[in-house]
């Protein structure tokens, strides 16, 4: 008889499984709609299972056979997620409710699909990574498709899932070849490998280059992008919204432990890649969202640029950069989910808008929304003395102290280019007539578009202990 | 009286000047009530908050300690240690007569847009006390990463001004503006970065006595020059700036004249010398080529303006030119003529972009052939625009012809062509300038609107009043202005030359050496 492994390190994960069992019990035996009293509960059970992961020692513990690990880094990366899934729930819930097609599935499937970012972050497996994409990515298919009546919403959900497959293939043919020419799935394993072969045979290289495709179809970096803007705009506005930064910052971590883990000494063979597809993200993010109309599309192609400034800092291979890397995260999912709570906010008399012209004027009509998104966008441009620059600061340090000149100087002159999209969105805010004035926005939308557009800006001002705090969570992946 | 001086010294007063702005753009978010009310209230916080931030900036100048080149009033507060980023303020004789040039125009230009601005009061006034705190936190900032902070920072009330409340194509010059200011912006960014990884330092202080490979200060030069270059502006990425000007407010021509554009010059006096000798050295030539095209070229382009501000758009590109010169020739009198020639231009052009402004207020264009004959009906106007535009022809008397004198004095000393060169641009000066005056002002008064415009109420009065009475005493009796940069700037040249003189001497003994090897 086997004993039971340590099951200590995974009490937050396991927390989650419970909370979102018993949360479908509760869901299905209850008479009434139950949806906002499990967004409460989810929300909570988020909260507990963030306070678990702080709580915890910071060392790093293996578990299950060597499968899950915990250490400083993935405690940052999963309370950023937890938060980011937190306030995405939020949202969702004032909208469920607004548009009338609330069901109480609904959080149940952020909380699932929370629980398998989770898993991701501690993955130390190819076996374990992989079970813990598919059960978020399952559940993210669901949430796209969510609007089941919508046209638009289902063929986001069938465009995500038939593409989103496709990326996990490829990643599990990588795994396969690794798992072939490494000869073992586990990361410690393969590390160990690695490093008695740091030039690496054609095999394990092929296999890296795959996964790095099947990464970065999650991270939607340029060129396994295409799925972005058609999920995001026919995706419903709140989920989209946890779309943008929960399983960004899930799979970026991922990533991150992936690359600068097992597959540190072979940096030589993957940096060139990285560099690719962090340079044309950053391009193409900046490029193509300036003929956009939809305020949802933007935001795709806004996000596939910041993913492109994060992989800098991947890139890099360096503690410092990693840590620029989870620094942007942080500011990120404030800048985001800010910037969804304004979209959601888009309502004409009852019905949402999405067209960028919708917001034209409101800097009469709403004053508080438009500055609101104005901090964000000019956060997003990196623009001082707002977070967004702090942000972009740390990575390009990172990149120009590694040498990496020519692609800090890229990226510096790609965000110029981005600029000009985000001051288009304030130039129809303030500078042009007004059409139809705003509704006034929900008690909880209105509250995360105020919270987020002030901490952008005091981000800046105290960024000091969570620059410390990514600095260090990135010294723990390293040591590792 | 004591008590007050006591409670002065022991104010942080960089920072009280600089976040005071803050402070009121706060309140003025507070005030409700009906939109006069609140639009009235406005204007009222706004002036009294800057006359305040401008009689307190005045206590730094009668505090500083001209016989001394070292900061003063500094403040230094961590803010990133782990990066060594500290919160750093403090001012020299380079920065200090900036801080009271930018906290003397706001108050200006808030009195200037009283009437002007009818929409959006409240946001506009706010854009302007952020504006402010960003312009003199700029001055100030003795780190790195707080200077840009500052610098970018301005972007963002500017391109609001222009965008909301400017005219004609406002949205085009204001992204103009916006992003050609970024694209020079980031290239500074870089070289931060890269001075920050070789001295472990962002400290502005501590960066002036490194040294740098002369390789490396090559590329780090020229990533502040994208910066710089744009803002002062140089020709040829000047093009920005007749746009900007002209769809401006005129409270925004005036600021973006008075205090922006010397941001440049300011960055290459407190940066790119005494941090990168060799490199300003090297680049020299193509400074003193660029800024001769400025002079004579904009000039001619000035000649044959026929909107009002856009031609004095052009002069200002045109004067700035005569301040780049005056910088690189690394001279006392070049550099102190550059000094001074900003502040007078930052009086005398923002005085100009006023006095555009009282008749634009009147007839709402700016088209020179429009106006006429204005001598016989506005007298107190003509004669105060003859005040400001005989300054700007630098005439001996007003500020305008210290600095441009001092300046050919000191590219005299270097080489006597470019000299020469530049002091064309002294007579092109005066033949636009008083082509527009003559068209301006004087002539038959025919047009039956130009007829009806009424003098200088007693709000222009005082706008224009204390500009006449700076412009005479700089130019009269300039020493209390040159005096207090006199120590700063020996400072900053015996240093600059010394490391020029050293690398230079470095030179030969390289070659014996080699010569030795074989």
């Amino acid at each position: 008889m086997t004993s039971l492994p340590d099951l200590v390190p995974a009490y937050p994960e396991l927390f989650l499984a419970a909370a979102g069992m018993l949360f479908l019990m509760i869901g299905v035996f209850r008479k009434t709609d139950s949806t906002g009293l499990l967004t409460w509960l989810s929300v909570l059970a988020m909260i507990v299972a963030a306070g678990l992961i702080w709580t915890a020692p910071q060392e790093q513990v293996k578990t299950f056979s060597g499968m899950f690990i915990t250490n400083g880094f993935t405690a940052f990366a999963k309370i950023l997620t937890l938060a980011g899934a937190a306030i995405s729930l939020l949202l969702i819930n004032s909208w469920v409710h607004k548009e009338q097609i609330a069901r109480f599935e609904l959080p149940i499937i952020v909380l699932f699909a929370t629980l398998g970012m989770l898993m991701m972050i501690s993955a130390n497996d190819f076996i374990a990574l992989y079970v813990g994409l598919e059960l978020q990515s399952l559940a993210l298919y669901v949430l796209a498709a969510y609007h089941r009546n919508n046209l638009r919403s289902t063929e986001a959900g069938v465009k995500y899932f038939v593409l989103g497959a496709l990326a996990s293939g490829l990643l599990l043919y990588g795994a396969s070849l690794i798992y072939g020419f490494g000869g073992t799935t586990s990361f410690d394993g393969l590390a160990t490998a690695m490093a008695a072969a740091p030039e690496g045979s054609v095999g394990v290289v092929i296999g890296i280059v795959f996964v790095i495709a099947g990464m970065a179809f999650k991270v939607s970096a340029v060129p396994f992008h295409m799925w972005t803007p058609d999920v995001y705009e026919g995706a419903p506005t709140p989920i989209t919204a946890f779309f943008s930064v929960a399983p960004k910052v899930a799979a970026l971590s991922l990533f991150l432990s992936v690359l600068a883990g097992p597959f540190a000494p072979l940096i030589g063979q993957w940096q060139q890649v990285v560099i690719f597809i962090s340079v044309i993200s950053m391009a193409w993010g900046a490029v193509a969202a300036i003929g956009q109309n939809n305020i949802k599309r933007l935001m795709a192609y806004s996000s596939i640029g910041h993913v492109g400034y994060a992989l800098i800092g991947l890139a890099v291979g360096t503690t410092e950069g990693a840590g620029g890397m989870l620094f942007y995260m942080l500011v990120y999912i404030f800048m985001n989910l800010g910037t969804f709570a304004v979209i959601l906010a888009m309502r004409v008399k009852g019905r949402a808008v999405e067209d960028i012209k919708d917001l034209a004027g409101i800097g009469k009509t709403n004053p508080g929304i438009a500055l609101a998104l104005a901090t964000l966008m000019f956060s997003m441009a990196g623009i001082p003395p707002l977070a967004g620059f702090l942000a972009k600061y740390f990575i390009f340090l990172a990149a120009i102290n590694s040498g990496l000149v020519g692609v800090a100087v890229f990226g510096l002159l790609a965000s110029v280019i981005g600029a000009f999209y985000y001051m288009r969105l304030i130039k129809i805010m303030y500078f042009d007539a007004s059409v139809d004035a705003l509704d006034k926005p929900d008690g909880i939308t209105g509250l995360v578009m105020f919270a987020c557009s002030v901490i952008v800006l005091v981000l800046f001002f105290v960024a000091g202990p969570f620059v410390n705090g990514a600095d260090a969570a990135a010294k723990a992946l390293f040591l590792s | 009286m004591n008590a007050l001086v006591t409670f002065l010294d022991g104010l942080p007063i960089l920072s009280v000047i600089t976040f005071l702005p803050i402070v009121g753009a706060l309140i003025i978010l507070s005030i409700r009530g009906e939109e006069a009310v609140v639009a009235q209230q406005s204007r009222q916080v706004a002036l009294l908050v800057t006359v305040t931030t401008f009689l307190l900036s005045l206590s730094i100048w009668f505090g500083f300690d001209a016989t001394t080149a070292a900061f003063q009033f500094e403040e230094k507060v961590d803010w990133l240690p782990q990066y060594k980023i500290a919160y750093h303020m403090g001012v020299d004789g380079i920065s200090m007569p900036f801080v009271i040039l930018s906290t003397f125009l706001t108050p200006i230009c808030i009195l200037a847009s009283w009437h002007a601005i009818e929409k959006m009061v409240r946001e506009y006034m706010i854009a302007f006390l952020i504006l402010e705190t960003m312009m003199v936190g700029m001055f100030c900032a003795l780190d790195l990463i707080i200077f840009y902070a500052f610098f970018e920072g301005v972007l963002i009330p500017m391109f609001l001004i222009i965008g909301i409340w400017g005219g004609g194509r406002r949205v085009y010059s204001a992204f103009k503006f916006f992003l050609y200011t970024l694209t020079g912006s980031v290239l500074l960014l870089v070289s931060m970065l890269a001075m920050y990884i070789q001295e472990g330092t962002t400290d502005i202080p501590t960066l002036m006595n490194a040294t740098f490979a002369p390789q490396m200060q090559m590329w780090l030069w020229l990533g502040m020059f994208a910066s710089f270059a744009v803002k002062v502006p140089m020709w040829p990425v000047h093009t920005w700036l007749p746009d900007a000007h002209v769809d401006a407010p005129t409270a925004g021509s005036v600021i973006l004249a008075g205090v922006l554009l010397k941001m440049g010059g300011y960055g290459f006096l407190r940066l790119s010398m005494p941090m990168l000798p060799d490199a300003s050295v090297y680049f020299t030539p193509m400074v003193y080529g660029l800024s001769l095209v400025a002079i004579i070229y904009t000039s001619l382009v000035a000649l044959v303006q026929d909107d009002m501000k856009k031609l004095i758009a052009y002069s200002s590109v045109a004067h700035m030119g005569y301040v780049t010169l005056g910088i690189f020739t690394a001279t006392k009198q070049g550099v102190e003529g550059a000094m001074f020639q900003m502040l007078s231009h930052g009086i005398v052009s923002a005085a100009l972009f006023l006095c555009v402004g009282v008749v634009y207020d009147r007839l709402h264009t700016r088209e020179i052939s429009r106006y006429g004959g204005l001598a016989n009906n506005m007298p107190k106007y003509a004669l105060a625009f003859m005040v400001f535009m005989l300054a700007s022809v630098g005439l001996p008397g007003t500020a305008g012809f210290v600095g441009e004198f001092l300046v050919l004095l000191g590219a005299f000393q270097v080489n006597t062509w470019v000299s020469l060169l530049a002091a064309t641009g002294v007579i092109l000066g005066a033949a636009y300038m008083l082509y527009l005056y003559r068209r301006v002002v004087y002539g038959e008064l025919t047009k039956d609107d130009v007829k009806a415009m009424l003098d200088l109420d007693a709000r222009e009065v005082v706008i224009l009043a204390p500009l006449v009475i700076i412009v005479m005493w700089m130019g009269v009796y300039p020493m209390p202005f040159l005096d207090v940069m006199s120590v700063s700037i020996d400072n900053l040249l015996t240093k600059y030359h010394a490391a020029t003189a050293a690398k230079a001497a470095a030179a030969p003994v390289a070659e014996t050496l080699l010569a030795w090897l074989k």
